[in-house]
């Protein structure tokens, strides 16, 4: 499956922009293939182990993945994965 | 001022005249304005958000505002924070937003509550309002101001913004979900910067804390769709704004199982060890920039290594400096000598530490950190490099 990742601003320069076309046939098979192909990005998105961390929230179109099986959720051709990290400034 | 039946607090014909544009709104006449006449807001932060937030809520008749702040005004923060004026630089925020505030509509009942909200004054000054709305720019207050609203069932209205993006909800109403929902546990410290780190743009907490103000107004009036159990991200370079769905968490230790039954150390949750750089990490050998001034003076044989960005040389320079980012170190070790002495500096001193930790780490042992950065460089030693 070909899906779209889309990172927020602050994440997209250790990629090669926004919106990354990735493969796989769930989420967790998406951002491996993502943190392949941009190392330097890998660890932003995932632990060591590749599992989720709790302060960054993946959506699938616009659905949170958790309540969808987390990193397990798949996913179909044009869907969109939303990567939210979390920001505190005010 | 005269109660009526329903309890709520009339308007004089001030009054009147003044909120005629909302009086004319079906939504709102005066029953609703009366509503928010009565209502009691209290502002977590008079800063970048705070800003928009206490001006439009107070423009809007918010019978009484409270505010938490202990911080005082300084020039970087006029870029957004339009709360505050030129002239007020020094003076503390919250006497600055009182006047401010009272200038935009003298009907408004202002509280100041001049204190950092902890663990131990949160339960107290919460409990004395109707909502809450978040325009902190930290963690540990982002989750202080979570749970305190989760266990006294206060809906909090969230805004948080980076660079040039921002995220706005609404948690903890009475089966929305909560901050924790959203996200379980915050990032270690200093994986995420800061406003002060990472900078923002001036015209983003304009952008989301008009909309943390509309939602808080739409709350205090019951009507319209609320953005509770909704998670609203806003994308100021691409200007494009979407909302996705925020569950309820039925694990959630706060609004799920509440197994968090009352308030914790939320520094300490938040992995910040008192007496420690802010980034959280151990203390590096550091070298004053009176110390290091000595040291070009004295002609000795060092290298001075600048972490910032290249964009920042354009800000503010040490000469002499030789520029590798921060996030390049890794792949720049092997062009530094491990034998000579090596000081390494950025704006604050706080990249520069995990610099200096980083080079500890790869076999260096001779490394200093300039304490305070560039900004302390320009206080003791060089007043023409500008503070930025």
């Amino acid at each position: 499956m070909t899906v779209t990742l889309l990172l927020p601003t602050v994440l997209a320069k250790l990629a090669d922009g926004q919106e990354i076309e990735a493969q796989g046939e769930t989420v967790g098979e998406v951002i491996a293939d993502v943190a392949t192909r941009f190392p330097a990005l890998a660890p932003r998105l995932r632990d060591e182990a590749g599992n989720p961390y709790p302060f960054v929230t993946f959506y699938l179109n616009d659905e949170d993945i958790r309540f969808n099986g987390g990193f397990a959720a798949r996913v179909a051709d044009g869907d969109e994965v939303t990567v939210v990290p979390a920001i505190a400034g005010g | 001022m005269t109660a009526t039946l329903t309890g709520l607090p009339g308007l004089d014909h001030d009054e009147i005249l003044r909120y005629s544009r909302h009086l004319i709104i079906p939504n709102v006449g005066m029953e609703g304005q009366r509503k928010l006449k009565a209502a009691r807001v209290l502002l977590i932060g008079a800063g970048g958000l705070g800003s928009p937030l206490a001006l439009y809520l107070s423009a809007a008749g918010v019978g009484t505002l409270g505010l938490v702040d202990f911080d005082v005004v300084d020039a970087t923060n006029l870029q957004r924070q339009v709360l505050h004026g030129t002239k007020d630089v020094g003076r503390p925020k919250l006497e600055s937003a009182r006047d401010r505030i009272l200038d935009v509509n003298p009907n408004v009942n202002v509280e100041l509550h001049e204190t950092r909200l902890t663990s131990a004054n949160a339960l107290d000054i919460i409990r004395e309002y109707d909502i809450v709305i978040d325009g902190t720019d930290n963690f540990p207050t982002r989750y202080l101001t979570n749970d305190a609203c989760v266990l006294l069932g206060k809906p909090n209205v969230y805004g948080s913004i980076f660079r040039f993006e921002g995220q706005a909800s609404v948690f903890a109403t009475a089966d929305g979900p909560c901050y924790r929902c959203l996200f379980r546990e915050p990032p270690p410290p200093g994986l995420v910067p800061s406003c002060a780190e990472g900078g923002v743009l001036g015209v983003l907490p304009g952008l989301i804390g008009t909309i943390q103000a509309t939602e808080g107004i739409k709350l205090l009036l019951g009507i319209g769709e609320t953005l509770a159990g909704r998670l609203l991200l806003v994308d100021a370079l691409q200007m494009k704004f979407r909302t996705v769905k925020l569950r309820k968490d039925p694990e959630c230790p706060a609004c799920g199982t509440h197994e968090i039954r009352e308030l914790i150390d939320y520094e300490q949750f938040c992995g910040i060890v008192p007496g420690l750089a802010a980034d959280g990490g151990n203390s590096v050998p550091e070298i004053t920039p009176v110390e290091l001034a000595a040291k070009v003076k004295r002609h000795d044989d060092f290298d001075l290594i600048d972490v910032r960005e290249p964009y920042e040389l354009d800000i503010a320079r040490i000469e002499g400096a030789r520029l590798i980012p921060l996030a390049t170190l890794t792949d720049a070790l092997r062009t530094l000598d491990s034998a000579r002495d090596i000081v390494v500096h950025c704006r604050s001193g706080q990249r520069s530490a995990k610099a200096v930790r980083q080079l500890q780490a790869a076999g260096f042992r001779k490394v200093w950190n300039l304490a305070g950065g560039i900004l302390r460089w320009s206080d003791d030693v060089d007043p023409s490099v500008p503070k930025y």
